[in-house]
């Protein structure tokens, strides 16, 4: 027998209430309730990051969070990085500028995982940029140049001269 | 979609323990980076579980009234690390936890949750050991308080009452105070790791660092069960703190470990890097207390 539960939450900075199936996780709900698809699903066991998500400014495995432990919290998804006009954010930008693409589909939750690392406002050693970059596989094997577009970010808000 | 027969969802602990008692198969879902997988795996599949998550009240660090380190079971590993409590009493506990799978991971899982499944591995395990931990358990008839050695019962198996649920880990004041630590985790890969072994290791020295006041060290995956090793803490305890002492220790805990041969590795492997792994944990253990193996 299906049971649901009313939810009500923040996605990308709106208000929204939705009747979730309690065996939805937060992928299922944000792909196939909201169309939000850059929501990837790859392992769908927390071991990839594709479809990482910030909750609470705090990246998560959407995976494996239940739909309904999204009561209350505040969801931000690739979709919302964008500027009202479409324009991308400089996070995007740099991903673009360093080639940090080749499937993509890793990139949406890199690039969620790059705005909380970004967002805490420090200056990175390349050994703690790998490390807080470790929840994410991509199976191109880009890693060099996702690691440029990161660091690339991180020193222009600084406002200092990139260094590779 | 999870293949999941029912959820239950408590907002309290009374309404985890009222949960609890009414289904006494459903299995408890902390942060859920265990249990969520195990239900992919087909495991759990088809059980009806009870989500504590939602329980606020079981988040955070403090001091208690009778000064113990109080860490809400429900106190995220990227949290606890971040902690300044932590920092300052038991950083060891912020760094080992900080070993754990990958950022995301760290956000989403929970200390109970390393701890209610009993696993060797936990990376929390062994230092909770080390710093003689007590898990508050929370049920029908109150508050309950067992040591971290006595919570762990066998591979897998904690004592949990079923109409329970852990409620914090404490740690008192007597291990915590001029205490430092480290602990090592052994592992094939830097992330999305299970350690093949984890060692923790404290000391408290005398006011002029001379002497080993009192030294503590446990073991993950060096057993069934994390473990405490008292032959080479009785080698340590009272002695200056020089580098042939430190050998003598490492080689001591060779007298308490009991690892096996898994796919990881192996025993006689984990036996070798259990002794390297005790001797640098000592003497970092010595360095942050502020002396130095002569």
């Amino acid at each position: 027998m299906s049971q649901y539960k009313l939810i009500h939450c923040t996605i990308n900075g709106k208000e929204v209430e939705k009747m979730v199936d309690v065996r939805a996780s937060l992928t299922d709900m944000l792909r196939d309730d909201y169309h939000l698809t850059s929501v990837k699903k790859g392992c769908e066991v927390g071991e990839c990051g594709a479809c990482n998500v910030l909750i609470d400014g705090e990246a998560f495995n959407s995976c494996i969070y239940l739909a309904v432990w999204a009561e209350g919290k505040h969801i931000e998804t690739l979709e919302g990085l964008l500027s009202p006009e479409g324009e991308l954010s400089d996070i995007q930008r740099s991903f673009v500028e360093e080639t940090a693409i080749q499937c993509g589909f890793c990139i949406p939750g890199f690039i969620m995982t790059a705005v909380e690392i970004l967002n805490t406002g420090k200056l990175y050693t390349d050994d703690q940029l790998r490390r807080l970059l470790s929840g994410h596989l991509c199976r191109c094997t880009g890693y060099e140049n996702i690691f440029r577009a990161v660091k690339k970010t991180m020193y222009r808000r600084h406002g200092k001269p990139i260094d590779f | 979609m999870y293949d999941m027969k029912a959820l239950y969802e408590a907002l309290s602990v009374e309404d985890a323990i009222a949960l609890r008692i009414e289904h006494p198969e459903a299995q408890i879902i902390a942060g859920g980076s265990d249990v969520l997988v195990q239900m992919r795996e087909g495991r759990r599949a088809g059980k009806e579980l009870i989500s504590i998550y939602m329980i606020d009240a079981l988040r955070g660090v403090s001091i208690d009234e009778a000064e113990n380190l109080r860490i809400g079971s429900l106190t995220s590993f990227s949290h606890i690390t971040r902690d300044p409590l932590i920092q300052r009493y038991c950083n060891v506990l912020g760094e080992a936890v900080d070993q754990v799978g990958s950022p995301q991971i760290r956000n989403v899982g929970t200390i109970g949750g390393n701890t209610c499944n009993g696993v060797t591995s936990a990376d929390s395990a062994s230092t909770l050991h080390a710093w003689e931990a007590i898990v508050e358990l929370t049920g029908r008839g109150g508050v309950r308080r067992v040591p971290i050695k006595d919570f762990y019962i066998k591979a897998g198996t904690v004592d949990i009452k079923p109409d329970e649920i852990q409620t914090a880990i404490l740690i008192p004041k007597a291990s915590y105070e001029n205490t430092c630590g480290h602990y090592i985790k052994y592992g094939l890969r830097n992330a999305m790791e299970i350690a093949t072994l984890g060692c923790s290791v404290n000391v408290r020295l005398s006011a002029d660092k001379q002497t080993i006041e009192r030294c503590r060290i446990a073991y993950g995956v060096a057993g069934p069960v994390p473990m405490r090793c008292p032959s080479a803490e009785a080698v340590a305890n009272g002695a200056k703190p020089t580098k042939a002492l430190a050998r003598d220790f490492a080689r001591a805990v060779l007298d308490d470990i009991n690892p096996r041969d898994s796919w990881r590795a192996s025993k006689a492997f984990r036996q070798h890097i259990a002794v390297e792994m005790a001797k640098r944990a000592l003497a970092e253990s010595v360095k942050l207390a502020g002396g130095e193996l002569a």
